[in-house]
């Protein structure tokens, strides 16, 4: 069915449009993304530039209208999906977890009537049934005392514990791709570390492919197999962890990592990025980092850069990069 | 547990347990938590109780004025006619026609029926006008509320679905309903069933207008995201998961409302176009009553109690709710 049988996913061209008074506003701007099945793909990036987005275009549920590009999962293509079968791999063959959850569950049901419907749904399971399967799920997430965690109300847990419990509705159905989307960010350092190890495990025990969504480097370093960097709703680029932390070649990946606080160098500045990120709504016509790059030259702000291939699987998004297969630091 | 031969080991064996759900704190549902806090409103109390005691009469009145002959509310006496409360039955009266321990609790009417009787009949009457009206408004108004604010955002034809359905709640809510009700109470055949359709059918715009305003903002929220994600179909998440977090501004007005229906229901009777006689309603009661105010002000005076009680005791218990479903008033236990 699809050209590359291994993709798990294989995200064509998606660009996505926010309208607005103002006319249409691009938020996603031709994003190609693939992800094998049983890898870690992280998407980096500031706040805004669309990550989320791409994300949630995945499950469909974007505010925004998928103005162009294809989304192909297990070589169905999502984006022309009837309804009643987007449901079906909702929650089915696809899981996402949020960045938020604390009202991420519902505050009137006990989170085993959450994760019951969850099952019952998708798997036709008899009530007795659901039950010990949530038990199990809820064993399986490293939640203690399940059997009287079961009938609480998520105000009686704690925010680790409610990321867990999102965890276990999300893998409820053993799903063959897994959105996680800032999955950590709202957590204190010390319930990240578990939930990430918690994450890790699953995914080898259920063979799963992740989606990690975030913007805290650190996490991609130790968690991911693949990076994608995003600024302004576009790849600007893609590697190998080793590749994107050792051979930074976009000077929107060096700057990122460049801001990143080193713990061996105490007081020393932190490097922030001059600017802002333009609006969507008033992109330039060339790179959209040219106006806060130190290495900006007269191409950036005329065309829009292509993605040079750097070397197996790594690419950047930026005139430097032209023709040059080994490149140094500017 | 099931090990006879060993009983002391096995409640050993629980008691560690349940001290440990203490101290997690058991699972305490939202229906608890409200009561918690609705109980130490003490006025809200008493309203429910009043109510409560309202309902019990309400139901053992139907059943007595409908099964047991000697509370018949159109029983006609007129030896006995305009008699004071707790009067007692004068002995011309023929055997069959005496009422119940022989004396009138709440005296007698121009036509010498039992007045007690006939405000036991009314009290079903008028509760159960409050109840089945609201009942209709509540079902209409979610639906159209929840209508506007989940769909609001697609297009019927030039406008929104939202805009459709709230500029139509917008145009019900200026029609001078007091003055519908009677048109059309006038032009349909009398019947308690009628009454309470046309106050149903003439209520439900502020419950529309606050279940939207509350799926506007449930719709943002991230649960109902993580529900889509979940790929629950969408009535799943709209009855399952917001209709039941919209529910706390809808129960106090539902409640208000019931006091105001019973209000409706009653001026309608006093003005001769409610329930027809001979049955009894607390307005019609009071409209018999309304040419001897000063010879027997019973007749007014103990139906517009009734009314009073009801209406008040409906507002106090909405009041108390509105209270107890405040989360900035609630207080967490322990």
């Amino acid at each position: 069915m699809t050209s590359e049988p291994s993709a798990l996913l294989s995200i064509r061209d998606l660009h996505v449009e926010f309208s607005t008074d103002a006319g249409p506003v691009p938020a996603v701007r031709g994003v190609d993304l693939e992800i094998a099945a049983g890898e870690t793909v992280a998407l980096v990036g500031e706040s805004g530039c669309g990550k989320s987005v791409t994300a949630m275009s995945v499950m469909r549920l974007t505010q925004g209208r998928i103005a162009a590009g294809s989304i192909h999962f297990q070589g169905r293509d999502l984006a022309s999906l009837p309804d009643g079968e987007m449901r079906s791999i909702r929650g089915g063959q696809v899981g996402m977890i949020f960045q938020e959850p604390m009202t991420s569950l519902n505050p009137v049901f006990t989170i085993g009537r959450q994760l019951e419907e969850v099952v019952v749904l998708h798997q036709q399971l008899s009530a007795r049934a659901a039950r010990a399967h949530a038990l199990e799920l809820l064993q399986r997430v490293g939640i203690s005392a399940p059997e009287r965690r079961i009938s609480q109300y998520p105000h009686e847990l704690s925010g680790g514990m409610k990321q867990r419990v999102m965890l276990a509705m999300a893998i409820a159905c053993r799903p063959r791709l897994l959105i996680a989307d800032e999955p950590t960010t709202a957590l204190d350092v010390t319930i990240q570390a578990q939930i990430m190890e918690l994450l890790r495990e699953l995914k080898q025990e259920l063979g799963m492919a992740v989606l990690l969504i975030t913007h805290d480097l650190g996490l991609v370093a130790h968690f991911a197999e693949r990076v994608l960097v995003m600024y302004a709703g576009k790849i600007v680029e893609q590697g190998s962890v080793r590749d994107i932390f050792k051979r930074p070649s976009h000077p929107y990946t060096q700057a990122l990592l460049a801001a990143l606080p080193d713990p061996l160098k105490p007081g020393k500045r932190l490097q922030a990025i001059p600017g802002r990120v333009p609006t969507p709504a008033m992109l330039p016509a060339g790179c959209a980092f040219c106006a806060r790059c130190a290495h900006a030259f007269e191409p950036c702000a005329a065309r829009q850069p292509p993605l040079f291939e750097l070397g197996e699987g790594h690419g950047a998004a930026c005139f430097l990069r032209e023709g040059s297969v080994a490149p140094g630091r500017p | 547990m099931s090990m006879p031969t060993d009983p002391t080991d096995a409640s050993a064996a629980l008691t560690p347990v349940r001290a440990d759900a203490e101290a997690l704190g058991i699972a305490e549902t939202p229906a608890q938590q409200l009561w918690r806090t609705f109980r130490k409103d003490r006025l809200a109390m008493l309203g429910l109780y009043v109510l409560f005691v309202l309902f019990v009469v309400a139901l053992v009145g139907d059943v007595l004025t409908s099964w047991w002959v000697v509370f018949d509310p159109t029983t006609v006496r007129l030896p006995d006619k305009l008699l004071p409360p707790l009067s007692p039955a004068s002995a011309a009266l023929a055997k069959d026609l005496l009422p119940p321990f022989h004396s009138y609790p709440f005296g007698t009417d121009e036509l010498g029926r039992n007045v007690f009787a006939r405000m036991l009949q009314g009290t079903f009457v008028s509760l159960s006008v409050g109840v089945v009206a609201v009942s209709i408004s509540l079902g209409i108004g979610v639906t159209v509320g929840g209508l506007a604010g989940f769909y609001g955002q697609r297009k019927l034809g030039p406008f929104s679905v939202d805009s459709w359905l709230m500029r139509f709640t917008d145009v019900v809510l200026c029609f001078p309903t007091f003055f519908l009700i009677l048109t059309v109470v006038a032009l349909l055949p009398p019947s308690i069933y009628n009454i309470m359709i046309v106050i149903g059918i003439t209520s439900w715009m502020s419950t529309a207008r606050f279940v939207r305003a509350e799926f506007l903002a449930l719709r943002e929220q991230d649960f109902v995201t993580a529900a889509k994600a979940l790929g629950l179909p969408e009535w799943r998440i709209i009855f399952r998961h917001m209709i039941p977090n919209a529910m706390a501004p809808v129960l106090v007005s539902a409640t208000i409302n019931v006091a105001h229906a019973i209000l409706t229901e009653s001026a309608l009777s006093f003005l001769g176009f409610g329930v027809r006689p001979p049955y009894a309603t607390w307005g019609n009661i009071l409209a018999d009553g309304r040419s001897y105010i000063f010879d027997a002000p019973w007749l007014f005076l103990i139906p517009g109690s009734a009314i009073l009680l009801v209406v008040l005791a409906f507002n106090l218990v909405g009041e108390g709710l509105r209270d107890a479903l405040n989360p900035k008033l609630r207080k967490r236990a322990s």
